[in-house]
C-alpha cells in the first residue's frame, strides 16, 4: 500500500468536523429536550410523564452503568491470556 | 404422508448431511435453493397436528402449525438463507453441513408437537452447534467447543429428566404451557433456560460464538437462544420467576459487554442482553408482552445475524483481527460493512424505523401497561444501555475510534449482498411493521409510532450516546477478559481436581514410603538371622551339636522323672 508521508485525514476525522460534529449533536439535544414543552405523554406511571424525563435518565443511568462496570472489573478484570495454557 | 407434511426441518437436516459429498457448484445451489424450498414447506403448515408417528406407546406430533411456530420457523428459514449467502466463501464444507443440520433441528424444535419431538431435535440442534464452533479449526475452538457441548449436554440431560418426570407424572407427552409445579415442570424450565443463556450458566455464549469461523458465529447467533426463547414462550407463558432471569440477563449482558474488547465477544453478550427482553416479556405473560418477545425474537435474529455478519466481514479482510484494540478507522476503507453495521447497530438500539423500535417496545408496554414500575424503570434503563454496549460501542471501536492504518476493502459480492439483504429487512421491518404483526401468536392493534414514543426513544438513546462520549476516557478497550461463571469450571473445579490429585498423590507416595520403610526392616531381620553371618545360617561345630542333644536328652530325662 503506498501512502504518502503526510496521508490527507478523511473528512469525517478532520479536527474541525468532529467540532462541527460536536456543536450540531448538541444542538440536536437542546432540541430534543425542548420538545418536552410540546408533546404530551401518556404517562403510566407519573415520572415517565416529567419534564426531560428520558433525557436524564438516559444519561444517568448510562453513567451509572459505566461506573459500576468499572467496579465490577476491578474484580474481575484479567489479562486475555489468563485461560490460555 | 402428504409432501406439505415432510417435517420441513428435516428437509434442512438430510440437506445438510449431503452438502460434503457434493461438488462446489452443486453445493453452492443447495445452500441457496434449500432454505427456500422449506420457508415455502413452512407455509404450506396449517394449524393443528400435521404429522403422528408412533412411538413406544405414544403418538408423536412431528410436526404441528400455528402462528408462533410459523413466525419462529419463518425467521430461521431465512436466517438459513442469508447465512448460507455469506457463508458461500467458506473453505469448510462440514461448517454448512453442521450448519444446515443445526437450523434444520431449531425448525424441527419449533414445529413439534409433543415434548419427545422437542428434546430429539434439542439434542440435534446441540451436536449441530457444537460442529459449527469446531469447525473453525483452531486449538481454541477446539477447547471451546468441547465447554459448549458439556454444557449443552449437561442441560439436555436435565431437560430429558424433566420430560420423563413429566410424562410420569401427567401420562401427556403433548408441548404445552405449563407451570412450574413440580418436580418435571421445574427441570423442564431448567433445561430451556440454559440454553436461552440465563444465569448461572451464562458464558458458554460469550465462550464459545466468537471462536467460531467468520461465517459460524452468524449462525450460531440465531438458532439455540431463540429457539429458547421459543419453547418458553410456548411452555411457560407467565411465569414471573422470568422477569428476574430476564432483567438478570438484560444488565450482565451490557455490563459484561461495556468491559470486552473482543469485538464478536461484545455481540455475544448482547445477545444474553436481548434474549433477556425476551425472557422477561415471556414472565410478564399479558398477549402484549408474549407478542413483543416473538416479535423481538424475529427482529433480533437478523439485526444480530447483520451485526455478525459485519464483525465477520471485518475478520474476514483483515485475516483475523478481532480486538477493538487492533481494529479502528475502517469505515475508510470497508463503507457497505460499516453502514450495514451501523444499521444492525441502530435496529438493536431500537431507533424509530428500524426493526427493534417496532419489537422491543412492546414489551416495555406491557411491563407499563401492567404498573410493573420497577421492571419498566429497569427495561427503560437497558434500553439506553444496548445503545451503549452494542449500537455505539461495537461501530465505534470497529470503524472509527483511531486509525489503526488498516485498510481492508469490503468482502466479496455474497457476503455484501447478505449483509445488504438483512440490512433492508431491519429498515423495511422498522418502517412498516404491520407484516410482521400480523404473523405474531395474537392479533394487535399496537401502534408504535406516536409523536411521545418516538421524541422519547429519541431523548433515551440520543442522551445515552451523548454519555459514551463524555465517557469515552474510561471506555478505553485494554487487552483484558472479565471473569464470569466459567470460571468455575474452567478455573476452580480443574484447581479442585488437581488438590484432590496432588493429595492423593501425596497420601500414595507416604503410604509406600511407609510399606517400603516397614518391609525393609522386616527384610533386615531375616537377613540378620539368615543371612550369610546370621545366627541360624553359621556352621556350628560338632562338638556344640553334640553338647546340644546331650542337654536336650538330659532335660526329656529330667521332664520324665518329673
Amino acid at each position: 500500500m503506498a501512502r504518502k508521508k503526510t496521508p490527507e485525514l478523511h473528512w469525517l476525522v478532520r479536527p474541525e468536523t468532529i467540532k462541527m460534529l460536536w456543536l450540531y449533536g448538541s444542538g440536536i439535544l437542546v432540541l430534543l429536550v425542548l420538545a418536552d414543552f410540546f408533546i404530551h405523554p401518556h404517562a403510566a406511571f407519573g415520572i415517565d410523564g416529567s419534564f426531560g424525563f428520558y433525557s436524564w435518565y438516559g444519561l444517568i443511568t448510562c453513567f451509572a452503568m459505566i461506573l459500576f462496570s468499572k467496579f465490577l472489573a476491578f474484580f474481575l478484570k484479567r489479562k486475555d491470556t489468563y485461560y490460555d495454557d | 404422508m402428504t409432501i406439505n407434511a415432510f417435517p420441513p426441518g428435516l428437509i434442512l437436516i438430510l440437506g445438510g448431511l449431503v452438502l460434503p459429498f457434493v461438488s462446489a457448484r452443486v453445493r453452492a445451489g443447495i445452500i441457496l435453493v434449500l432454505p427456500l424450498i422449506v420457508l415455502w414447506g413452512i407455509w404450506q403448515i396449517s394449524d393443528g397436528v400435521q404429522l403422528e408417528l408412533p412411538f413406544l406407546e405414544y403418538k408423536l406430533a412431528v410436526v404441528k402449525g400455528d402462528a408462533l411456530s410459523r413466525l419462529f420457523a419463518t425467521v430461521f428459514a431465512i436466517m438459513a438463507f442469508a447465512g448460507g449467502l455469506f457463508a458461500l466463501n467458506q473453505k469448510q464444507p462440514i461448517e454448512l453441513a453442521s450448519a444446515f443440520v443445526y437450523a434444520g433441528s431449531a425448525i424441527g424444535v419449533v414445529l413439534a408437537g409433543d415434548l419427545i419431538t422437542v428434546f430429539i431435535f434439542w439434542e440435534l440442534m446441540a451436536l449441530g452447534s457444537t460442529m459449527v464452533v469446531w469447525a473453525a479449526k483452531t486449538p481454541e475452538s477446539y477447547k471451546a467447543s468441547m465447554r459448549y457441548l458439556m454444557i449443552h449436554l449437561l442441560g439436555g440431560v436435565i431437560l430429558m429428566i424433566g420430560v420423563v418426570a413429566h410424562i410420569s407424572d401427567t401420562g401427556s407427552i403433548a408441548f404445552q404451557a405449563m407451570t412450574p409445579n413440580s418436580f418435571g415442570t421445574w427441570m423442564i424450565l431448567a433445561g430451556f433456560l440454559i440454553n436461552a443463556g440465563a444465569p448461572p450458566l451464562t458464558a458458554w455464549l460469550p465462550d464459545a460464538y466468537p471462536e467460531a469461523s467468520f461465517s459460524g458465529a452468524v449462525f450460531l447467533s440465531a438458532f439455540t437462544t431463540k429457539t429458547a426463547v421459543y419453547v418458553l414462550l410456548r411452555g411457560f407463558p407467565g411465569v414471573e420467576i422470568l422477569i428476574y432471569f430476564g432483567v438478570y440477563m438484560i444488565f450482565y449482558g451490557i455490563i459484561y459487554a461495556l468491559l470486552e474488547n473482543d469485538m464478536r465477544r461484545i455481540l455475544s453478550y448482547s445477545i444474553i442482553n436481548q434474549v433477556g427482553f425476551m425472557v422477561t416479556g415471556i414472565g410478564i405473560g399479558t398477549e402484549m408482552a408474549l407478542n413483543g418477545a416473538a416479535a423481538h425474537a424475529f427482529t433480533h435474529i437478523i439485526y444480530k445475524a447483520l451485526l455478525l455478519m459485519s464483525a465477520g466481514s471485518v475478520l474476514y479482510m483483515t485475516g483475523g483481527k478481532r480486538k477493538c484494540t487492533d481494529l479502528g478507522g475502517l469505515f475508510q476503507s470497508m463503507p457497505i460493512t460499516c453502514i450495514c453495521g451501523i444499521i444492525g447497530a441502530l435496529a438493536i438500539s431500537s431507533f424509530p424505523l428500524t426493526s427493534g423500535f417496532v419489537s422491543k417496545s412492546m414489551i416495555a408496554q406491557a411491563a407499563s401497561d401492567q404498573h410493573l414500575f420497577f421492571i419498566w424503570m429497569c427495561l427503560a434503563a437497558a434500553s439506553a444501555g444496548v445503545f451503549l454496549h452494542a449500537g455505539i460501542k461495537f461501530p465505534w471501536f470497529v470503524f472509527f475510534q483511531k486509525d489503526s492504518g488498516l485498510r481492508p476493502k469490503d468482502p466479496p459480492w455474497n457476503m455484501t449482498a447478505a449483509m445488504i439483504l438483512f440490512a433492508v429487512l431491519c429498515i423495511a421491518i422498522g418502517v412498516l411493521p404491520g407484516p410482521l404483526y400480523s404473523l405474531l401468536p395474537f392479533s394487535t392493534s399496537y401502534v408504535p409510532y406516536t409523536v411521545p414514543h418516538v421524541v422519547n426513544q429519541l431523548q433515551l438513546l440520543l442522551f445515552a450516546g451523548l454519555s459514551f462520549f463524555l465517557a469515552l476516557p474510561l471506555m478505553k478497550r485494554t487487552l483484558t477478559i472479565s471473569l464470569d461463571w466459567d470460571w468455575f469450571y474452567r478455573k476452580a473445579l480443574p484447581a479442585i481436581g488437581n488438590w484432590a490429585l496432588s493429595i492423593c498423590v501425596l497420601c500414595r507416595t507416604g503410604l509406600l514410603d511407609r510399606a517400603g520403610r516397614w518391609l525393609g526392616r522386616v527384610m533386615r531381620q531375616i537377613y540378620r538371622a539368615h543371612g550369610p553371618t546370621g545366627v541360624l545360617a553359621r556352621t556350628w561345630p560338632t562338638g556344640s551339636m553334640a553338647f546340644w542333644a546331650t542337654a536336650l536328652l538330659g532335660a526329656y530325662m529330667l521332664a520324665y522323672y518329673l
